[in-house]
């Protein structure tokens, strides 16, 4: 129980780490609040035990840290408006909403516990693992963990589903980080930079 | 205009003592990955912040002496076909990224079959991809200033 009033409160952190960093008037507070939010997402990683989750967020938190304040510091520029109050009001309405049918699903949705076919596990109850309820059919998480040791010989449960049993997702994620950095070297590339700057 | 030489000697100094430790401890989490929690991914990041380290200490007029672009996206684009490859020798053992090295004794680094492999190629993928956006935004920032003076 300790652990999960101490989720809770990290969240309740994260949040208010959100809506400060949409609300700050410079861009830079909005980075920090946004760093804040990812370090405390790294701690609930580590309190739930997924610490290679953890060591990724912390890693990867620091240097998009180091980039957007690097990115940030020397152009004070206010962050972009929403120009009517119309559209912002329309944008936390659908906000509200989204958020709404995510803790109604999480919470088990209309169906409850008992119920034959209900539409989501309740929370913290795997969707792969052999539920208790009929409704939730035979997954493969309890063969990953047993097979994982004499079908791949990695100790690591977490990294023998990521390079062997779903090494096609490992495969997309490389695909996105490689055309991303694709996209940055075309956008700042020197050609265009240097035309640019002949032409005013 | 300071940030074109680098910062003070005291950074330099730090700098040049420690990244060479955080490359090496990259390489550590990613050799590992299939023994202790961590992996690939997360050590090619640690690789990019030793990068972003010696960039943002020095300056990007020497660094880009040791760390040239071009090396950067060699190393990128070499991590992203190994890792292909070996999704396709797997192919040829039968299945699309099929495991086709024997998979070792459990708890030794010489285990796992492919994995370790396929770690490490992600390692040099992803510390270089991130290294060359950063490289790529802080020569912008650079030319971005100077057309302003």
């Amino acid at each position: 129980m300790g652990v999960e009033l101490l989720i809770v409160i990290l969240i309740v952190f994260m949040l208010a780490a959100a809506v400060i960093a949409l609300e700050a008037d410079d861009l830079l507070s909005s980075v920090i609040a946004v760093g804040a939010a990812g370090f405390a997402l790294s701690v609930i990683d580590l309190l739930v035990g997924a610490p290679d989750l953890a060591i990724t967020q912390v890693v990867v938190e620091v240097i998009m840290l180091v980039l957007l304040i690097r990115a940030v510091l020397k152009r004070r520029d206010e962050a972009a408006a929403i120009s009517s109050d119309l559209l912002r009001t329309g944008l936390c309405l659908l906000a509200c909403g989204v958020l709404l049918a995510v803790v109604f699903f999480a919470l088990g949705g209309l169906a409850g516990d008992d119920a034959p076919d209900g539409t989501i596990p309740p929370f913290g109850e795997p969707v792969l693992a052999n539920g208790k309820r009929a409704a939730v059919p035979p997954g493969v998480s309890k063969q990953y963990l047993e097979q994982t040791v004499s079908e791949t010989g990695a100790v690591n449960a977490v990294t023998a589903i990521l390079l062997d049993f779903r090494a096609y997702d490992t495969l997309g994620e490389a695909t996105v980080i490689f055309v991303s950095v694709l996209g940055a070297y075309a956008l700042l590339r020197r050609v265009g930079r240097r035309k640019e700057g002949l032409s005013p | 205009m300071k940030q074109h030489h680098g910062m003070t000697s005291i950074v330099k100094n730090t700098a040049r003592l420690v990244s060479g430790f955080i490359a090496v401890f990259g390489l550590y989490v990613a050799l590992t990955g299939h023994l202790a929690p961590g992996g690939g991914f997360a050590g090619g990041v640690i690789l990019a912040a030793s990068g972003v380290l010696i960039v943002l200490a020095f300056g990007r007029r020497f660094s880009a002496k040791v760390i040239t672009d071009r090396a950067v996206h060699i190393a990128d684009a070499a991590g992203a076909g190994v890792f292909l490859l070996v999704a396709l020798l797997g192919f040829l053992a039968g299945a699309f990224f099929a495991n086709f090295i024997p998979t070792g004794e459990p708890h030794h680094l010489k285990s796992g079959g492919a994995i370790p492999i396929s770690n490490l190629a992600i390692f040099v993928k992803v510390g270089a991809g991130l290294l060359g956006a950063f490289m790529a935004l802080s020569a912008f920032r650079l030319t971005s200033k100077e057309s302003k003076t």
